[in-house]
């Protein structure tokens, strides 16, 4: 086997590329279809022998900040995060745009369309779009691993840091990936321009109009990116603007290659000059891309006149959900095999929280005692324990973002609510419970907290959990009453003692906080394999 | 040579132990690979299902068409025939015969294989059963893999070499015990066709 040929996921291909392109650092929060990246880098033997920062922050805001911060010292720096982390690093996110970037800063988001693992299919292009910043989006493995170093490149050309986008079935798929040379890391070296960094107005105005001028580069350089292709074709009924991995789907029916001129795009700015080549060339335009329509939205534009222009949007590619080679062959003009209808014996399978995992013993204890009143609300939030929604439990009553369980019960107690409890994990608490703890504590909300605590990031695949050890301690000093501060063991035998905790805590006129701790079944399982080596 | 194989089970079962095994000879050979895994939610106990697809020609798509496997191989009887749609109409189909029972309403598990075996191309095997008769039951995975070898398009030798060197640095005896497993899995498909 040739030794620069390896067998990587995209996500894998995304974390090499980096170490490879001279990374010193990644700043990242677990997060599906993301989550592998950074632990590649944790594993990676060169990524040690370098020192390169790996270990995971608290939430993707903190991860963003570091790297901004790892950047303004001249050293390479990535943040790797899933799409609706984005969300949560998005302040820090829009004002890079501003401060600029010192040593190369690549932004890795990485959205999942048709929400594999996820509550929404937001299309990460347009924060790119709004933060006036480059984006890439590879189409293969390869490309990711490429384009990872030309991202670095760009960002320092132009001192910008540039958003990268993957899709789950980039980030999860493996290929084979022939790997380049070894760039070294970045010496520190501080900002030529400091007043950049200090987003007063004054400086920020003036940043604002150098940022507004450079758009015109960065078109430019999308337009001469070797990755964005325009490829004749003799039909010209039909163009087809093909957005990152869109292209493989389009050109999985083409073995002979594609009768109809082909835009393949993997750098943003959309290439205005190619489009309006085949905007000239061709009948009509079809779109496709993976999440949202934000090409097909730009193409058509407003008033929608002139060649026309057809996908998600027209119906004629799904309006959501992943692509797939299937769902674009209408769209193509082509015809379905002949396939094998759906056997209908098969019933779904939904996943379900692991036999003897401690969020059950939590889940059954819990509704043991909400059942002991009326209208008991349980709002819960993103984690393993999430499957309470799903039987036997049945638990839960809210899922929306990251920390939101705590604050949407004070919000509902704020209203009358009672009782008015909020289910968390250890690890999404310490990302964004703790701030939402601070406003419930300062008007001391008559809301119930569990904090349920399985030392580790669980539904990810048990990555290190920020909090680890001092959940107590982080509770009482944001001012939860020690004495309503309760842990308990959440294992069947101590059913009785947890429920008169939950039954105490929630009649308790204030802020309460009860923390089953046990650990993960499939980390502890992991870890008696370790010793036993 | 193009083969597309769909790999299913369930959460946990360990579907990607028998994707490593193809893929690290696939890689060997130096044949082109997709392969699409699933990650996250679904993993805990859920519906689990990969992509492979090994050819001497570039691949396009991480996903294979509907109508296109030429292999289904599944860890688990019901889940062989969820991916149905995808298999080719003169495709195969390899599964274990054990049920994983973790739904309330899984169906009849002999109407289950009855309809696995009135296919044209289908093989079940209890691995579970083999794999203990060839040393220990974690190999179980490596039998069904044995059981898809004649189908893959790779020589049944190079698939050897690859359980060697995916199991290779956990020692000399697991790697016996693992061809031991691939091969009761090949002997088991290979009767199953002659028949």
């Amino acid at each position: 086997m040739e030794n620069n040929k390896h067998l990587l996921l995209g996500d894998e291909a995304v974390a090499l590329g980096a170490i490879n392109a001279g990374l010193s650092g990644v700043y990242a929060y677990p997060g599906t279809p993301s989550t592998e990246i950074t632990e590649f880098i944790q594993a990676s033997p060169l990524a040690k022998e370098r020192g390169i920062h790996c270990r995971w922050s608290s939430n993707e805001k903190t991860a963003m900040e570091a790297a901004l911060g790892m950047s303004y010292m001249g050293k390479r720096a990535m943040v790797c995060m899933k799409h609706v982390g984005m969300n949560v690093a998005a302040d820090a996110f829009v004002n890079s745009a501003m401060t600029g970037a010192n040593g190369g800063l690549v932004v890795v988001a990485a959205d999942d369309p048709s929400m594999h693992s996820s509550q929404n299919e937001q299309d990460s292009r347009f924060y790119g779009k709004f933060a006036m910043m480059p984006t890439f989006e590879p189409s293969s493995q390869q490309e990711a691993y490429e384009m990872i170093g030309e991202a670095f490149e760009l960002s320092e050309r132009y001192r910008i840091p540039v958003l990268f986008r993957l899709v789950t079935r980039m980030a999860h798929s493996r290929a084979v990936v022939t790997t380049g040379e070894v760039r070294e890391q970045n010496k520190k070296s501080y900002p030529q321009n400091p007043n950049q960094w200090v987003l007063m107005p004054a400086f920020a105005k003036a940043r604002n109009n150098v940022l507004t001028k450079e758009q015109a580069d960065f078109l430019a350089e999308a337009e001469n990116s070797k990755r964005n292709k325009y490829v004749d074709g003799a039909d010209k009924s039909m163009g087809v603007v093909a957005c990152g991995i869109a292209y493989n789907y389009l050109m999985e029916h083409y073995e002979n290659g594609c009768p109809y001129p082909v835009l393949k795009v993997s750098q943003y700015p959309l290439p205005k000059k190619l489009v309006k080549r085949m905007a000239d060339e061709c009948e009509s335009i079809l779109v496709l891309e993976d999440g949202q329509p934000f090409a097909e939205e730009q193409i058509r534009g407003v008033l929608d006149e002139g060649v026309k222009v057809r996908g998600r949007l027209t119906g004629e590619v799904p309006r959501t959900g992943e692509l797939t080679p299937d769902n674009i062959i209408a769209a193509l003009h082509l015809k379905n095999a002949e396939v094998y209808p759906k056997s209908e014996i098969v019933v779904p399978r939904p996943p379900a929280l692991c036999m003897g995992c401690g969020h059950r013993d939590m889940y059954a204890a819990l509704n043991e005692v909400v059942k002991e009143y009326e209208n008991a609300r349980v709002f819960s939030d993103i984690g393993c324990y999430t499957l309470g929604f799903l039987p036997p439990y049945r638990a839960i009553h809210s899922v929306v973002d990251m920390g939101a369980s705590i604050t949407m019960a004070k919000g509902a107690a704020d209203a009358g609510q009672f009782p008015s409890v909020a289910v968390i994990g250890d690890s999404t608490f310490t990302h964004s419970g703790m701030t939402g703890l601070l406003d419930a504590v300062n008007e001391k909300a008559n809301i119930t907290i569990i904090i349920s605590d399985n030392l580790t990031t669980g539904m990810t695949g048990g990555q290190d959990s920020a909090g680890t050890g001092r959940l107590e301690s982080i509770c009482t000093g944001i001012g939860v009453e020690p004495e309503h501060v309760r842990v308990v063991v959440p294992l069947p035998k101590n059913m009785e003692e947890m429920k008169k905790v939950m039954r105490e805590e929630i009649e308790y006129k204030g802020v309460s906080v009860i923390i089953p701790r046990r650990e993960c079944i499939q980390t502890a399982r992991r870890h008696a394999k370790n010793k036993n080596k | 040579m193009h083969t597309d194989i769909i790999l299913s089970g369930v959460g946990g079962q360990g579907i990607l132990s028998i994707a490593t095994v193809i893929g690290a000879t696939a890689l060997k050979e130096g044949l082109f690979i997709k392969q699409a895994e699933v990650h996250g939610m679904s993993q805990r106990g859920g519906d689990v299902q990969s992509n492979l697809r090994i050819s001497s020609e570039p691949i396009s798509s991480d996903l294979i068409p509907l109508g296109k496997a030429d292999l289904i191989i599944s860890l688990e009887p019901m889940e062989a025939l969820r991916y149905l749609p995808y298999l080719k109409k003169e495709g195969w189909l390899i599964t274990n015969s054990t049920p994983f029972v973790n739904v309330t309403n899984y169906p009849d598990s002999e109407a289950v294989i009855k309809t696995i075996k009135e296919m044209k191309n289908s093989i079940v095997i209890d691995v579970d059963s083999i794999a203990k008769e060839a040393g220990s039951q974690r190999s179980a995975n490596i039998v069904l893999l044995g059981a898809a070898s004649p189908f893959l398009g790779l020589e049944i030798d190079k698939m050897e070499d690859g359980v060697r060197m995916v199991f290779g640095r956990k020692g000399e005896d697991i790697v016996e015990m693992n061809l031991k497993a691939f091969r009761a899995g090949l002997e088991f498909a290979r009767q199953s066709i002659i028949k």
